[in-house]
């Protein structure tokens, strides 16, 4: 049989579409944090806890309301992006004036906090969540069996991008959070009222991540680890994208999930570090990252 | 009575009161249960194993035998050198005697080194890696649940015998899943199968869609899950997600535990093969036991790895209580020399090697339909014995036994 790199082209295309579904999940992340990093300034190390607040919260929808899947994926990232807002105004919202470092101390904090406490709750080998009917089963694509629920994954996630990437670059409220970000004393004097607008864009960063934790509940088993496994690497995503940047954080997730699956074919056991690899070089050649500014 | 007799009887009545008060001096026990408490493995060794420990203290009644029992616990992380240290730390500094259950055979292997050097008892019983009664066996070790090679012999035999000669495995890359996959192949490649191939794949992991697509690519009939866990729970998931085993292909989860079915939830773990050597249902000494156990946890029953941590403790404090000693050597000999008798594993018996040997089944999960209620899971398939079981002593290269 033909052979591209020494993998059949069916299998590679395969790998090639279930980077882009993973890279789906890193997208939705990151973005989320370089929105909150872009307009906060904060390094939010919860985001891990938050993506699997969602997740979990999607459980608690079905098990105990019998709320199921599409449900949850609206009201997930709300319930999400209030106890978001709650932290913003407790904690959050008195570290501004001080250095990067004591927010990203605080959020690490708080996302421990948060595992631990789901941890404790529902023990650490996860809950089971199913596939929406609806969903259910895939397509013969030819080269790979295709769930359909991986194709609605990867759908959902281009949308939310390309609609956070479009309110925060195109319409009048992104542009006022800009200004708010650049000046946020010269914003304040035009009659916007800068905390509110900070509070509620933390809130809407936790419902991304919320947003993804009820993508990935299908797939993975809902899991108090389940954050704390993805955040680094989506950190990473952010740092080769470049810290803040909307389009960076979105292009770089989806590549690097592309890149991940690849390596999964021609050296599985690089795969967890690869993308670690690649955000040393990156830092080496491009300190602000791919997409980023240099301040 | 004259005064010297007096006096010689009131001496000797001062002497025989303080060997007495000796005697009764109750012997202190130290017993450190070392175990992933916070990561994938938390749900299944973890604070229950902990649990499972004081049961077997308060059922033997140590105390009233002379024993003063403290149990204490820490958090391995699944990390070989965090076990080490934790290991050193308690052997050193804190005076304890036994460390117990040890899952993560990375973490068991250096924890045996260890306790061996500094001449204290391992009572694995999470671990699985058959190294442990083989090449780095020690005359400090029981390794007492099951190992990769019990696990390979049932499940990857009952497989072979249904007609799955062709095998793929997905290997967890570290010292566990590695022995997991040698023990198993070897039943394969000995049953007259093949092995096309195999993944190593980074551990922890949570997607494994790319490895299960490789799996299928390999046109095996088997897939063997060389792997444990959350691991585990997501290859099966995402297995049926991919219609691999809708499509004809079979998926071997060579070591799969009640908790993990419980996560997986019946209506995708019904139909699975697995390997166990203790069940809840089994019979009414081990329900009446795991009732209990389960009263202290919140509703979960046991794993087979928490109640082979009961069994072990219990064990150690018969031969501490026979031999009043803390003393190593001593009550390994004794735990040796000993059957081991419990409601949970039944009558059993420790090789030289440190192999305990008891019976392991092969439980198929039910369908939904079957299910009664909370937690039941499984319908026995086949019962091994010990001897078919577990690896001849003569065939692990154990020093201990060739000399």
């Amino acid at each position: 049989m033909f052979e591209l790199l020494g993998v059949p082209p069916q299998a590679l295309f395969g790998q090639l579409l279930l980077g882009l579904i993973n890279g789906s999940f890193y997208a939705i992340l990151s973005l989320g944090l370089a929105v909150i990093f872009g307009l906060l300034n904060i390094i939010n190390f919860t985001h891990g806890a938050q993506y699997m607040m969602g997740a979990f919260v999607a459980w608690m929808l079905l098990n105990w309301l019998g709320l199921g899947y599409w449900w949850a994926l609206v009201l997930a990232p709300i319930i999400a992006g209030v106890t978001g807002v709650v932290i913003e105004r407790l904690f959050l919202a008195r570290l501004y004036h001080l250095d990067h470092l004591y927010g990203l101390l605080l959020t690490f904090g708080l996302g421990l906090i948060i595992e631990g406490l789901f941890r404790n709750q529902f023990g650490s080998s996860g809950l089971p969540y199913q596939i929406p009917a609806e969903l259910r089963g895939g397509q013969n694509l030819g080269f790979m069996f295709m769930p359909n629920y991986r194709g609605w994954v990867v759908v959902a996630s281009v949308v939310v991008c390309l609609a956070t990437w479009f309110i925060i670059e195109k319409t009048k409220l992104g542009s006022y959070l800009r200004a708010a970000t650049e000046n946020p004393a010269l914003t304040e004097a035009f009659g916007i009222n800068v905390p509110l607008l900070i509070t509620l864009t933390y809130g809407f960063g936790v419902g991304l991540a919320a947003f993804a934790g009820v993508l990935a509940a299908p797939i993975y088993s809902v899991n108090p680890t389940m954050g704390a496994n993805i955040i680094i690497v989506v950190f990473a995503v952010v740092v080769i994208g470049g810290m803040g940047s909307i389009l960076g954080a979105i292009v770089t997730g989806f590549g690097l999930g592309i890149i991940e699956g690849l390596t999964k074919v021609f050296y599985p056991e690089a795969s967890a570090t690869v993308i670690f690899i690649i955000m040393a070089i990156v830092l080496l050649v491009k300190p602000a990252g791919l997409f980023g500014r240099t301040a | 009575m004259d005064r010297r007799s007096l006096l010689a009887g009131a001496l000797a009545t001062g002497f025989s009161m303080k060997a007495m008060a000796q005697a009764q001096q109750p012997v202190p026990i130290k017993i450190g249960v070392l175990n992933d408490r916070s990561g994938l493995y938390a749900d299944l060794t973890g604070e229950g194993s902990v649990v499972a420990a004081r049961l077997a203290v308060e059922d033997f009644g140590a105390a009233a035998k002379g024993l003063q029992v403290q149990i204490v616990s820490a958090d391995h992380q699944n990390k070989p050198d965090v076990g080490a240290n934790i290991a050193r730390q308690w052997y050193d500094n804190d005076a304890v005697d036994v460390i117990a259950d040890v899952p993560t055979s990375s973490v068991a292997l250096a924890v045996n080194q260890i306790t061996r050097e500094k001449n204290r008892i391992l009572l694995n019983s999470g671990a699985a890696t058959s190294d442990l009664t083989g090449p780095q066996c020690s005359p400090n070790t029981v390794h007492w649940t099951y190992d990769t090679y019990a696990l390979a012999q049932s499940t990857g035999g009952a497989m072979v015998r249904a007609g799955g000669d062709t095998w793929f495995f997905m290997t967890a890359d570290y010292a566990f899943g590695h022995a997991l996959e040698r023990d198993t192949a070897a039943v394969v490649q000995k049953a007259g199968g093949r092995v096309l191939g195999a993944v190593r794949t980074p551990f922890p992991g949570t997607d494994f869609s790319s490895f299960l697509l490789q799996a299928q690519a390999s046109k095996a009939k088997v897939i063997g899950l060389a792997n444990a866990g959350g691991d585990t729970i997501n290859s099966i998931k995402q297995a049926a997600e991919f219609g691999i085993t809708q499509a004809g292909q079979k998926l071997a989860g060579l070591l799969i535990f009640i908790t993990d079915v419980h996560a997986l939830g019946l209506q995708t773990a019904q139909g699975l093969v697995l390997t166990e050597s203790f069940y809840w249902d089994l019979n009414d000494g081990t329900r009446a036991w795991s009732k209990r156990f389960a009263a202290l946890r919140g509703g979960n029953m046991p794993t087979m790895v928490q109640a082979g941590v009961y069994s072990a403790v219990l064990h150690y404090l018969k031969a501490a209580a026979a031999t009043k000693s803390r003393e190593a050597a001593g009550n390994m000999a004794w735990m040796k020399a000993n059957a081991t008798e419990d409601p949970l594993f039944g009558t059993g018996s420790i090789r030289p090697d440190g192999r305990k040997m008891h019976p392991v089944f092969l439980f198929e999960v039910k369908k939904p339909a079957d299910s009664k209620g909370p937690w039941d899971y499984y319908k026995q398939i086949s019962t091994l014995s010990a001897e078919q079981a577990f690896r001849p002593v003569g065939e692990g290269n154990c020093p201990l036994v060739r000399a």
